[in-house]
């Protein structure tokens, strides 16, 4: 079976998910493999969102906002826009591929640009592959993790 | 009627959470007067026979300090563990992983190969590390295994109480085991279990007593860069500050001494991953609305996954990174 990815969209009540909606009422397809959730603005997303998100299973993570200058707040996407950037830093720091994090401006009239954003980034997903994260838990049985210890090679993080 | 017995362990720690307890000064007189010492290999000769000896449920209370990163540290955690009525995750090792959690950020492999093979100050030439069992004539040698990630005490064994810090403050210390006393001698009820003793609920910021206002930061320094202002908040100076996202409890010694607040109390109440809300934090008082402008400011926080999470790396919600 072909992998289907799993992407968590986070959509600002005022522009983007009104924009999602749009594109819902104009019959726009585009891939069901974002699962859109609404937050009031795109300054409410938590980068612990976006890690939980990942960690549960998401394969990439869509945040979506109102355009520059339009926040519904006044600031609060320019706070997401700081934000993301330096999540995508961490990430990458943990050893995931920081393009399966994306942060697009959607107003509330643009359905098309919703559908293209979404097309575009599901494809880039599905290029990049499963995010396959390892639960990293504790196994009483393994307490070591020697398998783990096996498939390890040159250490990460040096430099980030 | 025997004393009730104490315990104090150290795993993969330094050591200064034994020093802090000592540095309770002549309260340890009282500690040594109402418990009876058991085990604490920092401080008096006992054998793990010793506390294997005791019988299970046996020791009143056991403070362990230090990360779970090797057999030896989970052998030992969980026969205390078994042993203890109630066990406290003694200090940020303890609690979140600490500073031996950074490990998490590399792999054993990497981590051995520098420590025995690439450091410029080794001098390994024939190219030994160190392996758990070796052979010699007289018979096996063994040492204990390393593990690739480092855990945090309540994710192998469970732990009753938690008191954060690097190390805990020692008048912290001195409430808590005089609480303990106090609630052995007269019987009162124990605090429910995962509770976080000898800190308090909020935030670094709430303790810390420079002038707090509008931050806007253009450009990230460290606190050698330039000469800091000894009254005004030192992220509104540009320094990156683990205060807005670390638990109180320490009195902000750091901050009233012009250095960061490292985030060694750990996550406040609520919180699910000390770095995240780090970057919630920092990355939204930068004073540029310009994305290649955001990207350059935010280039100068040197190490950010090393800072956001120099404490709690196996508490965060990926604990590792991934290889």
């Amino acid at each position: 079976m072909s992998f289907e990815p799993r992407i968590l969209g986070l959509l600002c009540n005022w522009c983007s998910y009104t924009g999602a909606d749009l594109a819902g009422t104009a019959r726009l397809k585009y891939p069901p493999n974002m699962t859109g959730v609404r937050v009031m603005c795109s300054g409410r997303v938590d980068p612990g969102f976006i890690l939980a998100a990942l960690k549960n299973g998401a394969d990439g993570v869509l945040v979506c906002g109102c355009h520059p200058g339009d926040c519904h707040y006044v600031e609060g996407n320019y706070k997401c826009l700081r934000r993301i950037p330096l999540t995508k830093i961490v990430l990458q720091g943990f050893g995931i591929d920081p393009r399966r994090l994306r942060l697009e401006w959607v107003s509330a009239s643009e359905g098309l640009r919703f559908q293209e954003v979404v097309t575009k980034f599901t494809e880039e997903i599905r290029a990049l592959g499963p995010l396959g994260l390892q639960e990293w838990g504790f196994d009483p049985s393994n307490p070591a993790g020697d398998k783990q210890a096996e498939r390890i090679s040159a250490p990460l993080g040096i430099g980030v | 009627m025997s004393k009730p017995k104490l315990a104090v362990y150290w795993a993969a720690s330094c050591g200064g959470c034994d020093i802090a307890i000592l540095d309770i000064e002549d309260k340890i007189l009282a500690v040594a007067d109402f418990f009876e010492l058991c085990f604490w290999p920092c401080a008096a000769d006992f054998k793990y026979k010793d506390v294997e000896a005791i019988p299970d449920g046996g020791i009143t209370l056991t403070l362990f300090n230090g990360a779970i990163r090797s057999s030896e540290n989970y052998h030992v955690a969980s026969l205390l563990r078994k042993k203890s009525v109630v066990m406290c995750a003694f200090g940020s090792c303890a609690a979140d992983g600490g500073i031996p959690g950074l490990a998490n950020l590399f792999t054993l492999k990497g981590l051995t190969d520098y420590a025995y093979l690439q450091s410029p100050s080794t001098d390994n030439r024939t190219g030994i590390i160190p392996q758990p069992v070796t052979k010699v004539p007289e018979g096996e040698l063994t040492i204990p295994v390393l593990w690739n990630t480092v855990r945090t005490l309540d994710q192998v064994v469970s732990a009753d109480y938690i008191i954060p810090g690097c190390p805990p403050q020692s008048d912290q210390i001195a409430a808590v085991v005089g609480a303990v006393i106090d609630i052995l001698q007269n019987g009162k009820p124990l605090p429910p279990k995962g509770t976080v003793l000898g800190a308090s609920d909020k935030s670094c910021c709430d303790e810390c007593p420079r002038k707090r206002d509008i931050k806007k930061i253009t450009k990230f320094i460290r606190p050698f860069d330039a000469k800091l202002d000894p009254d005004i908040c030192l992220m509104e100076q540009g320094v990156v500050c683990c205060g807005p996202a670390t638990r109180s409890g320490c009195g902000a010694k750091c901050v009233k001494a012009g250095v960061p607040c490292r985030g060694c109390y750990g996550l406040p109440a609520g919180v699910k991953d000390h770095g995240a809300k780090l970057i919630s934090a920092i990355a939204s008082v930068i004073d540029s609305t310009d994305p290649a402008d955001v990207a350059r400011i935010l280039s100068e926080i040197p190490d950010p996954v090393g800072t956001f999470y120099r404490f709690s790396l196996p508490e965060s919600m990926l604990r590792r990174a991934q290889v």
